[in-house]
């Protein structure tokens, strides 16, 4: 039977790609980007107020009011300048904690971080989430914590989605990191030390650049988890995100938050193709 | 690689500061789920194990939690397949449209939950008039996971030269052969990493299995949702989240274990199988 | 194994591409989401044998099955009874329920009347033959056949109880309120006081109770429908708002989160309702309510709700949606749930029960009387949710802003 499929797929490369992308694509084009597509379609339509029925008449009104309306533009800016935040402050946590165990940490110790580093992702998000909403209370912990010191902590609001969303993507961040570094073989580094450059320099000019791209391929995770979320920021802040928008419009008017979700779509695409251009994806 | 002692204090200290972030917040659900009161008042009124058995006792809690485990896993099985299937075309093959597929697998994880949840939604009940269920809650997992798999393995199956499957196709061996004595081997650790990714987003994955769940099923982020809902079962959920990270530590562990056994330390030569840490070292990034 | 596709993995693609195109114009083609109104001719004339269960959509405290407290539960009865099963999901806003009974995958739902007409325009909900319900005759008159639940004199619904929204505040932290007035949420000098601790509910509903505000503070404004509001009358509201959005602590619509938020201390004053403020008062925290006494009602009055059970159009189990219909209006049902809640009964016959209940329900013995069951006059300074409409209902025509206009105004509000 494996000769005949063998004889079958000899010489007939395309039959041999088409077999093999006939289940993941087929089912990813027609079945999700095909609802996607119709999904943004109805960005077009319109909408009965009362029953929340499509009306298949083209207008652009809807983008019309994201463009004119500055709440959405605030929070389309506030959505996206929080994700490169979040990125950012993720990339700075999991490089320190990456490096260690891809290059100074025994065997032992790197499966124990492994683990370690994991273990969080297996916590409820909800769970994880309401647990900060304890900890940033007013009453709290770290009000707590700091009020010897005269300060008051953030409370609810930005700040408090920042820390949240870098504390539920770290992991995400810290795997590809790790991943990338293991890659970077120890002749290499050594080779940069016998050329007699300082710790500093061989980690900025050889360690770096070649980790980079496992870096952004990280930012993917980080940038777009932040990007649609709304849970977090309903629980540990009043302001809304993309996500809130969407949500809130989704049964009475479909059209505009079809439209408004184009912008997460958009922002994601050119992200995914200036990671590409960085080699991210070599790295995901 | 030499570092200096201030150096490696340095080190340690950002990973013990790092790790400490990770857990605090872990360490407060743990408190919490021996909180005697109900609200979610710091600090907590008391001390009480009462949770402990209640959480056991819950029938919503142990089948949403079974219901989780049978999702998870068969949407970690179908995005391994699929994305093994998508990585072994891309990184073996030039075809038209190459590049798009690393794009169209990652489409569904990069766009926000609602968009995927809401297009699953629609294709079931609008175009295929299918009612929601176990099943569209798998398949809906499955969208997004295949990226998590796809991208282990094909990074990996990029290093690896394909100059052992050639060698193994002169030798006679037939594709299925050759998949599963060459290729299959180099890219298991790979395909372990996803699949654990995979296995760990499904699991507590909500906003999309939202509008994937039938009516009368609860994954157990779902029944998590509920409850937080509701007040006096507040210390439950909290007892029920220690509870899941506790147990998750086994499989965790052996699948680190499974990964590193053939020499998934990268970058280090000798002591592992030559075969897959060679094919590493030699393919510079 | 290396080659080159060229052509044949463009006709592929090419493919592919035809099967989506098609896709879409079947889609396009098909409709969106399914609307068949209800004909009158639809709603069943006997309820038949049970199916063995039922899925249910309410607010928070609407099904007890004993989970919450052994000793409150209304639903392990009933089940035992009618062999139905209750699966009851808990949503927190009307735009949640509607969202929910669209999908198709529940029997019933208890609608307010912010919910009830978009319900009915969707033809989500079919027409309830009242007949099969025989609690419904002894259920409170001005509770029947109103624009909430009737629909071209078609009925479409139970009523189940209804409710004002209450000012609840920590009597520690805001010692000077007296819940004699929505001032310290509405009236932005007294509302700075308490800058960053209010808790005000996240629907555009709450426009209505600016604008009941001003309709008692800006008579000029000529409100008086607080759910119909021209252009003028709406802008007014909405920027009353926007003044108090910097006072605000948080938007609530899970009410666990309201609850930890006072007991955290993270808010000192809100709007909520009173089954938030028993649990915190059962947990011991310094909070009172809008009294009991002023029939808790501050001077300028309050929205409410008055909400209505109702059938899916696509209820996979009816009969026994009838039965719970049937049993949630029976006097010893409609009793407890309005005690553990805190509102009015719709069952007049509940009345008397009260006083048998067990202390866990935290019943008035004069419930009925308390919460003014029986008082239609009461009610009317109790303005229930209700569905904007373009059309005004008077002598203004068309111009009034819609739900979609409410819900837009929302999003400006809250920033």
């Amino acid at each position: 039977m494996g000769r005949r499929l063998a004889d079958l797929f000899h010489g007939r490369p395309r039959l041999q790609v088409g077999t093999l992308l006939a289940g993941p694509v087929g089912w990813l084009v027609i079945g999700y980007l095909g609802s996607l597509v119709i999904i943004l379609i109805t960005a077009f339509w319109g909408v009965n107020a009362l029953s929340g029925e499509l009306e298949r008449n083209f207008t652009l009104d809807n983008f019309q009011t994201i463009v004119e309306e500055p709440v959405y533009r605030t929070i389309a800016g506030r959505t996206i300048a929080i994700a490169a935040l979040v990125t950012v402050t993720d990339a700075l946590l999991a490089f320190p904690i990456a490096f260690y165990m891809a290059k100074v940490a025994s065997n032992r110790m790197k499966s124990v971080l492994v683990v370690a580093v994991l273990l969080p992702l297996w916590s409820s998000y909800l769970v994880k989430v309401y647990a900060w909403r304890t900890i940033l209370s007013s009453g709290g912990i770290l009000n707590e914590v700091l009020d010897p010191f005269g300060i008051n902590g953030p409370g609810y609001g930005n700040v408090a989605v920042w820390l949240v969303m870098s504390y539920l993507w770290l992991p995400f961040m810290i795997i590809p990191i790790y991943a990338g570094l293991q890659r970077i073989p120890d002749s290499v580094i050594s080779a940069s030390e016998d050329l007699g450059a300082s710790p500093w320099t061989t980690f900025r000019r050889v360690i770096l650049p070649l980790a980079f791209p496992a870096v952004v391929a990280g930012s993917i995770f980080t940038f777009s988890l932040t990007l649609g979320d709304y849970i977090t920021p309903a629980l540990v802040s009043n302001n809304q995100f993309i996500g809130n928008v969407v949500y809130a419009n989704i049964v009475n008017n479909q059209p505009l938050a079809s439209a408004f979700v184009m912008v997460p779509v958009a922002v994601m695409i050119i992200y995914l193709l200036i990671a590409r251009k960085l080699g991210a994806f070599e790295h995901l | 690689m030499r570092l200096s002692r201030r150096s490696q204090w340095f080190l340690r200290a950002g990973v013990g500061l790092t790790l400490a972030f990770i857990y605090i917040p872990l360490l407060v659900i743990l408190i919490y789920a021996f909180n005697a009161g109900k609200t979610l008042s710091w600090p907590p009124d008391g001390l009480t194990l009462d949770w402990f058995g209640k959480a056991v006792d819950n029938s919503g809690a142990r089948d949403a939690f079974v219901t989780s485990i049978k999702a998870a896993t068969a949407a970690t099985l179908i995005a391994i397949v699929l994305g093994t299937l998508a990585s072994l075309a891309v990184s073996r093959f030039r075809f038209f449209g190459r590049e798009t597929i690393s794009f169209l697998v990652l489409i569904p994880i990069a766009l926000p939950g609602i968009v995927t949840g809401l297009a699953i939604n629609d294709t079931f009940t609008q175009i295929l008039g299918v009612d929601l269920s176990l099943f569209t809650v798998i398949v809906g997992h499955a969208t997004f996971c295949i990226v998590l798999v796809y991208n282990n393995v094909v990074a990996r199956l990029r290093r690896v030269s394909t100059s052992l499957e050639e060698a193994s196709a002169d030798l006679g061996a037939d594709p299925w052969q050759t998949f599963r004595r060459v290729t299959f081997p180099s890219m298991r650790t790979a395909l372990v990493a996803g699949a654990l990714l995979a296995f760990a987003l499904s699991f507590d994955e909500i906003i999309v299995t939202r509008f994937t769940i039938g009516a009368d099923l609860e994954t157990l982020p779902i029944w998590i949702y509920n409850n937080l809902f509701r007040s006096n079962q507040l210390p439950i959920v909290n007892v029920v989240a220690v509870i899941v990270i506790v147990i998750s530590v086994i499989p965790v562990y052996f699948a680190n274990k499974l990964s590193q056994d053939v020499g998934g330390g990268g970058g280090r030569a000798g002591g592992a199988k030559p075969e897959p840490v060679a094919a590493e070292s030699t393919a510079v990034p | 194994m290396r080659s080159k596709g060229g052509n044949p993995a463009k006709v592929a693609w090419l493919v592919i591409a035809g099967l989506l195109v098609f896709m879409l114009a079947f889609a396009a083609g098909c409709g969106s989401d399914d609307s068949t109104t209800a004909d009158e001719s639809s709603a069943p004339t006997e309820v038949g044998a049970p199916e063995g269960e039922v899925n249910l959509i309410g607010w928070a405290g609407y099904a007890e099955d004993g989970s919450t407290d052994p000793k409150v539960d209304w639903v392990t009865d009933f089940e035992k009874e009618s062999g139905c099963n209750v699966n009851f999901k808990v949503a927190g806003t009307s735009d949640e329920m509607v969202e929910l009974m669209r999908t198709g995958q529940y029997d019933g739902v208890s609608a307010s009347g912010n919910a009830t007409a978009r319900l009915v325009e969707g033809g989500d909900v079919a027409p309830v033959n009242t007949d099969l319900v025989p609690n419904y005759a002894t259920v409170f008159d001005d509770l029947k056949d109103q624009p909430y639940n009737t629909f071209d004199g078609v009925n479409y619904g139970i009523p189940h109880g209804r409710g004002a929204n209450v000012l609840t505040w920590n009597t520690e932290a805001a010692p000077d309120i007296d819940g004699s007035t929505w001032a310290p949420l509405l009236d932005p000098e007294v509302a700075s006081q308490y800058k960053g601790k209010l808790s005000v509910y996240d629907d555009p509903i709450y426009i209505a109770d600016a604008a009941l505000w001003l309709k008692a503070h800006q008579p000029d404004l000529g409100i008086d429908n607080p759910y119909e509001l021209d252009e003028e009358q709406f802008n007014a509201a909405v920027d009353l708002l926007k003044q108090q959005r910097p006072n605000v602590g948080e938007y609530w619509s899970d009410f666990a989160k309201q609850i930890s938020s006072f007991a955290n201390g993270d808010v000192d004053v809100g709007t909520t309702w009173q089954y938030q403020y028993f649990t915190l008062k059962g947990e011991g925290d310094p909070v009172a309510s809008t009294p009991a006494s002023g029939g808790f009602l501050p001077e300028e009055d309050a929205t409410g709700w008055s909400d209505t059970w109702m059938i899916s159009n696509e209820a996979a189990h009816p009969n026994c949606m009838y039965l719970w219909m049937n049993h949630i209006i029976s006097p010893e049902a409609n009793a407890k749930v309005a005690a553990w809640f805190g509102e009015a009964p719709a069952q007049s016959k509940a009345c008397p029960e009260f006083k048998n209940l067990d202390s866990a329900y935290f019943a008035l013995p004069n419930q009925c009387e308390a919460y003014n069951a029986d008082n239609p006059e009461f009610w009317k300074r109790v303005y229930y949710w209700e569905t904007p409409l373009a059309d005004c209902g008077d002598d203004r025509g068309d111009v009034c802003m819609d739900y979609n206009d409410w819900v837009s105004a929302w999003t400006e509000i809250k920033g």
